[in-house]
């Protein structure tokens, strides 16, 4: 009795959100990023100039927007999770429809700024500078997209009524996923276009 | 107050936190302040950032040591390599 009352305690205490197999994914994703980041980084000190020069063609309003935006997303999406666990899957999924509306806000955004760069004859093989700033967010980008996808599916299951307040482990991996999405952006903006 | 409108209000402040980080850095990137103690700057309000999202929006502050020692670890490597890189481009 009294075991299982600890055993209790422990499973109340430590909580993972969402499934392990995300967190595995996450931590992947992340050791990539960070790869990326650190390549990026110790790069420019050997090209200070150029990275400096190169940076002041990158619109510095336009990714602050953008980080906003993600923050933003962020935020409706742990909304959307306290939503569910109090049992309320309307404003889940209400939640999630405006965190995916923030995605797409970004991508809008960002796909402006490809553009701009592209009508400029910039492309990865301008210098070492574009070619790590059009990989690495277009890398980005990618997760995005594909964290929308999932986002997406969450909200039709909940649309559903597919999760409750005793079953609302898809709406974590979800939100685990996007927030993903969030951290890697907040290093990459004062990295990539403030860092000088 | 219930803890859910509790834990709310706390994630709410938490987002206010992010935006005020973000517009910060944004000030910083149109000033005409740089060197080290910038860059320490900038990188701290990333930890902070981090911090949050990793313990409040991605929850893991209530998950075991592990999964917050690699979170925090991923944030830390990655803006103390971002530090010595910049240090090193002094140079």
């Amino acid at each position: 009795m009294n075991s299982t009352v600890k055993q209790s305690e422990i499973t109340t205490k430590y909580h993972l959100p969402g499934d392990l197999a995300i967190w595995v994914f996450i931590f992947a994703e992340l050791l990539v990023f960070g790869i990326f980041f650190l390549s990026y980084a110790f790069s420019r000190a050997g090209n200070v100039e150029l990275f400096n020069e190169s940076q002041k063609m990158l619109d510095t309003a336009s990714g602050a927007i953008n980080t906003l935006l993600l923050i933003t997303s962020s935020y409706f999406v742990v909304r959307s999770v306290t939503a569910i666990k109090s049992g309320d899957a309307q404003r889940c999924v209400n939640w999630l429809a405006a965190a995916i509306l923030g995605g797409g806000g970004f991508l809008v955004i960002k796909v402006m700024e490809f553009a701009d760069k592209f009508s400029h004859g910039i492309s990865l093989g301008t210098n070492t500078f574009f070619m790590f700033y059009l990989s690495m967010t277009f890398f980005h980008f990618m997760h995005v997209i594909l964290g929308m996808i999932i986002l997406a599916a969450v909200l039709i299951k909940a649309r559903n009524g597919g999760y409750s307040a005793t079953e609302y482990t898809g709406v974590e991996t979800g939100a685990s996923y996007w927030h993903m999405v969030d951290l890697v952006w907040i290093v990459l903006f004062p990295l990539v276009y403030v860092i000088r | 107050m219930n803890n859910q409108t509790h834990l709310n209000r706390r994630l709410t402040w938490i987002w206010l936190g992010l935006m005020a980080f973000t517009i910060l850095t944004y000030a910083i990137s149109k000033s005409e302040y740089s060197g080290t103690w910038v860059v320490v700057l900038l990188l701290v309000t990333v930890f902070i950032k981090g911090h949050w999202i990793i313990a409040d929006f991605m929850e893991l502050r209530h998950a075991g040591l592990l999964w917050r020692v690699l979170a925090h670890g991923w944030i830390i490597l990655v803006s103390g390599g971002i530090l010595v890189a910049y240090m090193m481009g002094l140079k």
